[in-house]
């Protein structure tokens, strides 16, 4: 079935978008404030006429009633992945479990101050000590930093612990190498941690390229960032070599965690040769994303690297005369050494997204070992067998899988013109055919693949791919949701074969349809005008 | 199978003979090398039903003392305040949690249009005309703000007032010797940053002046003096930067009328919970000037092929995934969930509100400070107007009092020293006053804290240092 092929007007459509601030009336209030139980003195007496603001801001002046029915009709402008399904590659959209929503919002978690004595805390620390262990053995890793707040974060953390690293030996070095097929974040990082970006050549594979890396690893090197498997789906089969030539110059190896997902107790950046993780809690460890955060990314570091860890850092001690706090064989602390003679410091205030650390944690315990590796290998399972199916139902003539021959996979007869192979989590499809062949491009088929119910995959990226189309399914969705995305995404291509003007002027069903981006940059209008 | 996915065996055999493998197993052994195989399972606990681990979690969180089970004066940074129903329930909502960062924006018209309306909530209160969609929290966010600066003119030296917060400070020196820039304190004098230093401090080498309104004794900072010192000494090309606790701009002149460029700060005051120090969010507000040097997303209106009006995300030439090395940032996930918190509170609060709650902590907060400072062995760390948090000094050991006060249920602030290792704040305590807390309840600490200090004084006699408390500042 098809879903409309021109402009429908929907029941969404014909209501505008009416932001808070045109609501209301002069005088309209939700908030009812406490009585004033202390005396009433004048606020001039207590504030000098310099300190004080004259104007009180423009806020709303709307009722609850009018607050609750506002962002709720706004809120069914939003897909959501509770409603459907989501394959944005690199972002790991698995199902986010409401228990650790519940026990997130416990109060002894909740309303737990930050500055709370850390003897009144255990229960917090316990998790977070439990939470970096686990971490630990999953990375294989020794040490874990929970502090970062997103992964982003937890790159910059990662290559000034490179600077702080070098610096401690004496040696000031400048170069951060990076593979071209390498997350934006990444290089975005580098040079905020005042570092030169050096880009890294990927080979035919689809993996690093050792000459080019060869030729580019010296002693100026600080470190190289990579992910495995990398932002084409692929898994460097030469990881071990990679890092001996990154190490024999003396350099750090980094591993972006955006990927983890695809090798949970299957494989470990510790034992690839990597000295410093980040992980994306809010992705191989489901928090809810929030509509864009928030996230949390810790670290986890070699021994060598451990030293300049941030602070504060989380210590565990045997109960000794009686001291243990609940009773268990164990109390635990929170360490800020100000002397912190060997730190990076602090990358933020206090100890790091603790609601997303509960709830990891949750799913951690849910899972255990068993159902972590379960996990990733269900992820890798359902990404093969979408791939597979699209290979059936022929959309990989149109939509052929990048760096194809990488992958392996010896049951696919020689010259099969819609050669496919296996993948790991997530794979990448390049749009150049369909583009040529059908008249779309990818961002086309996205666009149409809404009317069709589906939020597309990540789109345009990695930027080597040719028009990129990165799928990410995840262990979560079932056969059926996997089956009836591959038959929509064949029978899109059908209707563009038939006719590529409905996908070009796709979509036609969503609460507004293709928006003027170009206009909106060039005439920022990104507050309410009163 | 685990209890989040549904592979049958029948699924299991279909799926496998559709890829054309034997087993899942072999997928794994195509690809990734023997010896970087994990050859054993993982040395976890094996998993739990999901009310085992409710329980387990339960548990956990009955380890801890919250602000639920003791009368919590605790502040410096982070502050126990009401959060309204409705936002729970918005927040909970599948549409609003579950997404991701709006990359198709036709389907994520919601999350966009809060995106719009936050930056428009935190415009009025800043009073300055661009802000962005929300940053991680507060330190983290003046360390952006400076590396905003350093890319704006290129200076080499961040000067600051010791009045910010120590995790700030200890955030910024962080990120400042990544990216290659000079950190100089000025120190306080009465309470607030010094203003003859501050102004020797600054040159024309200075690429941002940084302090704190409130600062991080609760003092309120004559924020226009001390940027138009800045400006003065260090051109227009400075960039005066100022953190502050939006809370209390109901009653303290907002920086776009004190000459800051960038006003930035921690978010949690705003309808976010505790939560032992995050998710909340930092906000990030600037002059017109810096709008394309501004960190991570922003929200901008515009319209469809059909003429409707819309939302997008909008001068994504700034960010990482299009410049990469060249982007103003590196931010790419924030806190889109906790500015939506933020957003819904602050409506819920509206125009009158706002400055009604902020009027409220005024008082009570003056009536707690002459409560306290009331109190033998109790005084003023300063004499400077606060508006919602103050520090006093005990003539006491601070740690002794505050375990006799959590004895009797009352936690009575933050230790300073404990916080700033620095020695002219030993002996101080840093007492934060909410909404939440009444004139019972500041009665009640006044009474605790007067048994506390008084059962560890140190000395007799009169320990008062002879400040005045009042708005003469």
């Amino acid at each position: 079935m098809r879903p409309p092929t021109q402009s429908t007007d929907t029941p969404l459509q014909r209501e505008p978008a009416v932001t808070i601030f045109e609501r209301g009336a002069p005088g309209r209030r939700a908030f009812q404030c406490p009585t004033l139980d202390v005396p009433d003195v004048r606020v001039e007496e207590l504030l000098p006429a310099h300190l004080r603001r004259v104007e009180p801001p423009r806020l709303p002046e709307v009722s609850e009633p009018e607050i609750v029915r506002h962002y709720v009709r706004l809120s069914k402008r939003n897909f959501d992945l509770d409603s459907g399904f989501y394959p944005l590659g690199s972002c790991t959209m698995k199902h986010n479990p409401r228990l650790h929503e519940r026990v997130a919002a416990l109060p002894g978690h909740a309303r737990l101050h930050p500055l709370q004595d850390p003897e009144r805390a255990q229960g917090a620390l316990e998790l977070m000590w439990n939470l970096e262990r686990a971490l630990s053995e999953i990375s294989g890793l020794p040490h874990v930093c929970l502090q970062p707040s997103a992964g982003s974060h937890g790159e910059l953390a990662g290559v000034l612990l490179t600077r702080a690293y070098h610096e401690a030996r004496g040696e000031t070095r400048h170069k951060v190498l990076t593979p071209d097929t390498a997350h934006g974040t990444n290089p975005a990082t580098v040079t905020m941690a005042g570092f030169q970006v050096v880009k890294i050549a990927t080979n035919p594979d689809g993996g690093v390229d050792l000459d080019d890396l060869r030729a580019k690893a010296d002693t100026d090197v600080a470190c190289l960032m990579l992910t495995n498997p990398n932002t084409l789906g692929l898994f460097d089969p030469n990881i071990q070599e990679i890092a001996k030539v990154v190490h024999e110059v003396g350099a750090t190896l980094y591993y972006d965690g955006a990927n983890l997902n695809a090798v949970m107790g299957l494989s470990r950046p510790g034992d690839m040769g990597f000295d410093i993780v980040h992980f994306n809690l809010h992705k191989s460890f489901t928090q809810p994303h929030g509509g864009g955060g928030p996230g949390s990314g810790p670290i986890a570091v070699s021994d060598r690297i451990e030293p300049f860890l941030p602070v504060p850092r989380i210590v565990r001690r045997e109960a000794s005369n009686g001291a243990a706090a609940r009773g268990g064989d164990a109390s635990f602390d929170l360490v800020e050494d100000w002397a912190g003679a060997k730190s990076i410091g602090r990358l933020r205030g206090f100890q790091g997204n603790y609601g997303c650390f509960v709830r990891s944690y949750a799913y951690i315990r849910s899972l255990g070992a068993p159902g972590l590796k379960d996990a990733s290998e269900t992820a890798v399972l359902n990404a093969n067998y979408l791939l597979a199916r699209l290979g059936e139902l022929g959309v990989l003539k149109f939509l052929p899988l990048a760096y194809a021959n990488a992958h392996s996979n010896a049951s696919i007869p020689e010259g099969d013109e819609a050669v496919r192979g296996l993948c790991l989590h997530e794979f990448v499809l390049s749009g150049g055919p369909m583009k040529r062949n059908l008249q779309i491009k990818t961002l086309d088929l996205a666009k149409r693949m809404l009317d069709y119910g589906y939020h597309p995959p990540t789109v345009y990226f990695p930027l080597l791919v040719e028009e990129a189309l990165m799928v990410e399914p995840t262990e979560t969705e079932t056969k059926e949701t996997l089956d009836s995305f591959a038959e929509a995404l064949a029978e899109l291509l059908a209707e563009a074969a038939e006719d590529p003007e409905i996908a070009l002027h796709a979509p036609y069903t969503t609460p507004v349809r293709r928006l003027d981006e170009v206009g909106a940059a060039k005439n920022p209008v990104i507050r309410q005008a009163f | 199978m685990t209890q989040y996915t549904s592979v049958t065996d029948s699924d299991l055999a279909a799926m496998l003979a559709a890829i054309g493998v034997s087993s899942v197993q072999e997928i794994f052994d195509r690809q990734i090398p023997q010896e970087v195989r994990l050859g054993r399972p993982l040395e976890l606990p094996d998993g739990k039903s999901e009310q085992e681990v409710y329980e387990h979690m339960r548990a956990l969180a009955a380890g801890n003392v919250s602000a639920e089970d003791e009368l919590c004066f605790l502040g410096a940074g982070m502050y126990d305040h009401y959060v309204p129903s409705i936002v729970d329930m918005l927040m909970e909502r599948s549409e609003f949690l579950t997404p991701y960062t709006p990359y198709q924006p036709e389907i994520s018209q919601g999350g966009l249009q809060v995106m719009f309306e936050y930056q428009t909530a935190i415009c009025e209160l800043t009073g300055l005309p661009v802000s962005n969609a929300s940053v991680y929290e507060g330190p983290s966010a003046v360390a952006s703000a400076g590396y905003l600066a350093k890319l704006h003119n290129g200076r080499k030296r961040f000067v600051v007032s010791a009045g910010l917060h120590p995790h700030t400070l200890a955030t910024l020196r962080t990120y400042a010797h990544g990216y290659g820039i000079e950190v100089v304190e000025v120190p306080l004098a009465g309470g607030v940053t010094d203003p003859s230093v501050w102004a020797e401090a600054i040159d024309q080498d200075t690429s941002a002046a940084i302090f704190a309104q409130p600062n991080f004794y609760g003092a309120v900072e004559d924020a226009a003096a001390l940027s138009a010192a800045a400006k003065e000494a260090g051109g227009e090309q400075l960039v005066t930067i100022a953190q502050v606790d939006p809370i209390v701009l109901g009653v303290l002149a907002p920086p776009g009328e004190c000459r800051v460029d960038v006003a930035v700060g921690e978010g949690q005051s705003l309808g976010n919970r505790l939560d032992y120090g995050g998710p909340s969010f930092g906000f990030f507000a600037a002059r017109e000037d810096y709008l394309r040097r501004m960190p991570g997303r922003i929200a901008g209106e515009t319209i469809d092929v059909d003429g409707r009006r819309g939302f997008v995300l909008t001068l994504q030439t700034r960010e990482q995934h299009i410049r990469r090395e060249k982007a103003t940032s590196n931010i790419c996930t924030s806190q889109a969930l906790n500015a939506l918190a933020g957003v819904v509170y602050l409506s819920w609060l509206g125009r009158r509100g706002f400055v009604e709650l902020g009027e409220l902590l005024l008082r009570r907060t003056h009536y707690a400070r002459e409560e306290l400072c009331a109190l033998d062995g109790v005084s003023p760390l300063h004499s400077q107007p606060v508006v919602r948090e103050f520090a006093v000094r005990l003539d006491a050991d601070v740690a002794a009092v505050r375990r006799y006060c959590a004895a009797a249920g009352v936690n009575p602030g933050a230790d300073l020293y404990a916080l700033t290792g620095r020695e002219e704040d030993r002996g101080g305590l840093l007492v934060a006053i909410t909404e939440r807390r009444s004139r019972a309840d500041i009665d009640t600490l006044a009474q605790v804290l007067g048994e506390g200090v008084a059962a560890e004084r140190l000395t007799t006699g009169d320990a008062g240092r002879g400040v005045e408390v009042g708005a003469s500042a």
